[in-house]
């Protein structure tokens, strides 16, 4: 995992949902890597036509609040998105954004000093984030250790992965 | 100082004395409920290259959202499960038709103190009878199957105490319609919720599972009700004795307390597009509806369905509207089937589906036409949860979905009560 991103914003306001994100009519794809061709499907195609890998997303209050379907943020993931940043993330879908090693960081006023497709710059250890259209910074909330942990192995399943193999983890007690 | 019932049973899960909000914790499942997104659960599962699941007696899986199998894409991923059920000794495993997997949760596995986790946002549903429920993600189930642990951040606790007496016409769903609206879509997130008082205590265990399922549209991670003698009573009529209910500290500390006086309260709806746009129905009276659904975790159990027919009996539905009925388990509609409310459900002019999610989640069974409206019992009403994204929902009340069936909008139901 890089640890300083950049990249493009597709900025989103307050409660977005994860049917607004992956609509629920495409709940039966569960093969991660496929999830990438539904992002926001129905609800806002402009996304998949326009947008790049690389690109960064700043949200309002809330992002991801509803349901626990990983596909909302596997979508992002597998479609190359390099990291989210919002005033709040709803708990859910914060687990599995980390889970699957996708950045994601609570970063409260960024709403404010992003437009959509400014350019920024994320460095994603000490939580800074740079708009390198104005030159304005703001701090996101430091992830705690552990969470960065998961993040740089890649997410949970390689992490664990890794402690399992090392006996860290024991499996079968 | 003393622990809330959400740290109470963390600490106790983790193995510690206490625990305190904002830690982060490796805590001991007790029960791991998983959908058909078990699917997901079993892509990450295989990729850790394990042979056998950390316990199968604790892991429940219940076909629900999409049965029968709408598509080829589901049926396989329904066949794939049967086999890894079957390879995996898995034997709480319930087929299509059994029913919603938090409503068999709560006929037959929760018990007071457990911490369980269910790969379904409203797996908070569970702390209506005691337990620390919350809903994870896929990758996170795969770790609870491989060691039966999950990490979890202790939450902040917020009271909400309900007082007075429960007006003709207002339910548990209102109130708790009312309380999104009031503490907002996120004025719950990350943290646990528990509901007291004698405005709780009084209601029916059905009542207060509504209180909890549709607690996570403010965002909580829990909401716990305390179990009392009817919740102790129920559990081992139903469930079983091994358990040890979990109680707050008399110096517990909340980081928040509400009071709501259900006396003022008067029959609610969510209007489009949010769980939190409370209103009263009779803001919105009269807004014409296409389709009316009764039914999913939220208020498909017999209680409501009693409710409903009740209100339809003797009569029809209006022409222009479809009424469709979901028994939220095998268990309500045999239950229903023997009551005769299915009978009057027929007669008024319903459609029934068999148990599961039905038209909750936009998928089949009643999706959603462009530029239509539905008044259903569910728990959420985003923009495009039923179909098109350009149909509206509103959530209220049985009373009140069957009234509006009756009427062809927006009724307030307490002219058929
Ligand atoms: S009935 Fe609706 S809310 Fe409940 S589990 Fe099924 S899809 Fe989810």
């Amino acid at each position: 995992m890089e640890k300083i991103i950049r990249g493009r914003v597709w900025k989103f306001g307050d409660n977005i949902d994860t049917d607004f994100i992956f609509p629920g009519q495409f709940m039966h794809i569960t093969d991660p890597e496929e999830t990438k061709y539904y992002c926001f499907k129905t609800t806002y195609p402009e996304f998949l036509e326009k947008a790049k890998p690389g690109d960064i997303i700043v949200a309002g209050k809330n992002w991801g609040c509803g349901s626990s379907r990983e596909q909302a943020a596997a979508c992002l993931k597998y479609f190359g998105i390099g990291a989210i940043v919002a005033e709040s993330v709803a708990r859910i879908y914060f687990r599995n954004a980390i889970n699957l090693g996708l950045p994601i960081l609570i970063a409260p006023g960024v709403t404010k000093i992003v437009e959509q497709g400014d350019e920024l710059e994320i460095n994603l250890e000490t939580g800074e984030i740079k708009n390198l259209r104005t030159g304005q910074t703001i701090k996101a909330q430091p992830l705690p250790p552990f969470m960065m942990e998961i993040l740089k192995a890649g997410g949970l399943i390689p992490y664990l992965k890794k402690k399992i193999e090392s006996g860290e983890i024991k499996i079968g007690e | 100082m003393g622990m809330t019932i959400a740290e109470k049973i963390l600490a106790k899960k983790a193995g510690k004395d206490i625990v305190k909000p904002g830690e982060f914790i490796i805590a001991n499942v007790d029960l791991a409920m998983s959908h058909e997104n078990a699917d997901m659960v079993l892509k990450n599962f295989v990729k850790l290259g394990l042979e056998k699941v950390w316990d199968p007696e604790k892991i429940v899986i219940i076909f629900d959202h999409r049965i029968p199998a709408e598509t080829i894409k589901t049926a396989t991923t329904h066949k794939r499960l049967r086999e890894f059920v079957k390879k995996q000794g898995i034997k709480h495993f319930h087929d299509i038709g059994y029913g919603i997997c938090h409503q068999v949760l709560a006929e037959e596995y929760d018990k007071p103190g457990m911490l369980v986790v269910g790969t379904d946002s409203h797996t908070t549903t569970h702390g209506a009878l005691g337990a620390f429920a919350t809903g994870i993600g896929a990758t996170d189930m795969a770790m609870v199957w491989a060691t039966g642990k999950i990490w979890l951040r202790v939450p902040e606790t917020i009271k909400i105490v309900a007082k007075g007496k429960w007006p003709r016409g207002v339910y548990s769903k209102d109130f708790i319609i009312y309380t999104i609206g009031r503490l907002g879509v996120d004025g719950a997130n990350y943290k646990a919720v528990e509901f007291h008082g004698p405005a709780i205590e009084e209601l029916s265990i059905s009542s207060r599972l509504v209180i909890t399922n549709m607690s996570m549209e403010m965002g909580a991670k829990a909401a716990i009700i305390p179990p009392d003698n009817k919740t102790l009573e129920y559990v081992r009529k139903n469930i079983g004795t091994d358990f040890e209910p979990v109680y707050p500290d008399n110096d517990a500390e909340y980081e928040a307390v509400y009071e709501i006086d259900v006396s003022g309260l008067e029959p609610m709806v969510a209007a489009p597009h949010s769980p939190g746009n409370a209103k009263t129905v009779k803001e919105v009276e009269g807004t014409k509806i296409h389709q009316a659904f009764i039914g999913t975790c939220t208020n498909g159990r017999l209680e409501d369905l009693k409710v409903a027919a009740e209100i339809l009996e003797d009569r029809k539905i209006h022409p222009d509207v479809r009424l469709i009925v979901g028994p939220a388990s095998l268990r309500v509609l045999k239950e229903a089937l023997k009551l005769g409310l299915i009978d009057t459900f027929l007669d008024a002019g319903a459609v029934i589906i068999p148990p599961g999610c039905g038209p909750c989640l936009g998928k089949h069974q009643g999706v959603l036409a462009p530029g239509e409206v539905c008044i259903s019992t569910a728990n959420r009403n985003f923009k495009g949860r039923m179909g098109s994204p350009e149909a509206f929902i509103y959530l209220a009340s049985p009373a009140t979905v069957a009234a509006s069936a009756i009427e062809g909008k927006i009724t307030d139901p307490r002219k058929y009560l």
